[in-house]
């Protein structure tokens, strides 16, 4: 029996633990202030979708906490662990964070299996035949096993985005990012995709997610983070967030996204 | 033309052995290739890895390497590594000034190769290393698994080019001394300038007959190694 819970090693201490904690974190595009003395803490198994209008800073936020980008000054501690600077302790530490890509980012000249085996075996040590155990499993659970040998170019962009779920679910990670999942998808297939999100949240994953689909935001999210001009501005509960946002920012940003 | 201009020409064959100066430059533009793709891709990995050092070194040599001609690379292996520094790549004379045409050859065309790379690299999505980096794995296991593999199918033609550009290149090995096509064609033309236009054409279709393959092959495998995005 392969084991493809997506839930963490049940946490020692409390359910409440922090794992992610960002500490006045700051970064700068030239002259642009994109993140402005960021603090964000996400608990263990907790659901975080961060929304804003674009240029918020929201996209950057989420690739900093894997180092895709560097920042300026600030702390990022994953699990009690500060973010290590480069070489083979970042490389761990990237294993440890799943990530999903707007643009699916697949491997392209590899089949959709050895996209899900690769990092198992290459990053981890996993033996090859543990590792396509896995592998199939997971392609099993997010509906796309059938496909597995085929090239990611022969696939739908849901199905495409589900693969890469199950490439970052593959290398047990402690947490999920997943950076605006359903932006680059045709409508009929957001929901294919949102689904196995949502499926992902009700297992305990921890997860951070930049996205648009507030209907996602309403189901899943533990806590709706609100960043505009780099910083964050609002962050509460889904329900008190959409239904009474404190800020005028917060409301005028939902008054032009939700009238429709 | 007449029948007794035709039977000079063909009594030429029986003079020389064309086809075997054409086998030299066959053998140093295989030689040399495999060598240069080797050569070229390290320099090319040096050149996008996050090492400045390596990349300072990787373009410096691609800088020096691709503005000097070909024949002063080929004369310095000769009259420089052999005549001067003493540098003797095998006992026997003749194979001694093949390999080092073979050597100059390739230091040059290396620096084409990493080029052509580089040009494979830029196909590449910048999304494919970051998922690669995303997924825990450190520069050079992205670099041999994800990046230049996908580098090399999308630089099949350019590396085509510089392949052709090779093989035609490899006359210059004239100026090692090895007995090649074109140092053959000169002795021919010396011996029977009766028939030079004949000897020049016999020399180009040679020439042609081994580089349109090349071309012809590169396409097609450009086309079916192709990254579908």
């Amino acid at each position: 029996m392969v084991d493809i819970s997506a839930a963490p090693p049940a946490p020692t201490g409390t359910t409440t633990d922090a794992l992610v904690e960002l500490r006045g974190v700051d970064k700068h595009f030239g002259a642009l202030h994109v993140l402005q003395n960021i603090d964000l803490t996400v608990r263990r198994g907790e659901v975080v979708v961060i929304i804003g209008p674009s240029g918020s800073g929201k996209s950057t936020l989420c690739r900093t906490i894997n180092r895709l980008e560097t920042i300026d000054s600030g702390t990022i501690v994953l699990d009690g662990v500060p973010l290590p600077a480069e070489g083979r302790a970042l490389a761990r530490l990237r294993a440890d964070v799943g990530m999903v890509f707007q643009s699916f980012n697949l491997f392209a000249h590899k089949t959709v299996l050895d996209n899900v085996v690769l990092g198992q075996v290459k990053a981890k040590g996993v033996k090859p035949a543990k590792a396509k155990e896995i592998a199939l499993a997971l392609l099993d659970r997010v509906g796309v096993r059938n496909q597995a040998d085929k090239l990611p170019a022969q696939l739908s962009g849901g199905q495409q985005q589900r693969v890469a779920i199950a490439r970052a679910l593959a290398m047990q990670p402690k947490v999920m990012l997943f950076d605006e999942p359903t932006s680059a998808l045709d409508p009929e297939m957001i929901n294919e995709v949102l689904d196995v999100m949502v499926g992902l949240a009700k297992d305990g994953m921890t997860m951070i997610v930049v996205t648009h689909e507030m209907g996602f935001a309403r189901r899943a999210a533990n806590r709706v983070v609100f960043m505009d001009g780099g910083q964050i501005v609002e962050e509460s509960d889904p329900e008190t967030f959409f239904t009474a946002p404190k800020s005028e920012r917060a409301r005028d940003f939902l008054s032009k996204i939700l009238t429709h | 033309m007449d029948d007794g201009y035709f039977q000079q020409f063909l009594s030429l064959f029986d003079e020389f052995d064309v086809p075997a100066a054409f086998w030299v430059n066959i053998q140093l533009t295989f030689f040399a290739g495999i060598l240069a793709l080797i050569l070229g891709t390290v320099l090319a990995t040096m050149r996008i890895s996050p090492v400045p050092s390596l990349r300072w070194a990787g373009s410096t040599y691609v800088t020096l390497l691709r503005n000097t001609p070909l024949t002063i690379i080929m004369v310095f292996c000769v009259l420089g590594l052999w005549g001067q520094l003493g540098v003797t790549l095998s006992p026997d004379f003749q194979t001694n000034f093949f390999r080092l045409a073979v050597v100059g050859l390739t230091v040059y065309h290396a620096a084409f190769v990493c080029e052509a790379l580089r040009s494979g690299v830029n196909t590449v999505p910048v999304g494919q290393a970051e998922a690669a980096r995303a997924i825990g794995l450190s520069f050079w296991p992205a670099a041999r698994l994800i990046i230049l593999p996908q580098a090399f199918r999308g630089s099949v033609a350019p590396l085509g080019n510089v392949l052709i550009a090779l093989t035609k290149n490899s006359t210059v090995a004239a100026a090692a001394s090895v007995a090649e096509a074109s140092g053959l064609m000169r002795t021919m033309i010396e011996f029977r300038p009766d028939v030079i236009l004949a000897i020049f054409l016999t020399f180009a279709f040679g020439f042609v007959l081994i580089v349109v393959p090349i071309g012809l092959a590169t396409t097609a495998l450009s086309r079916r190694l192709a990254v579908a995005r």
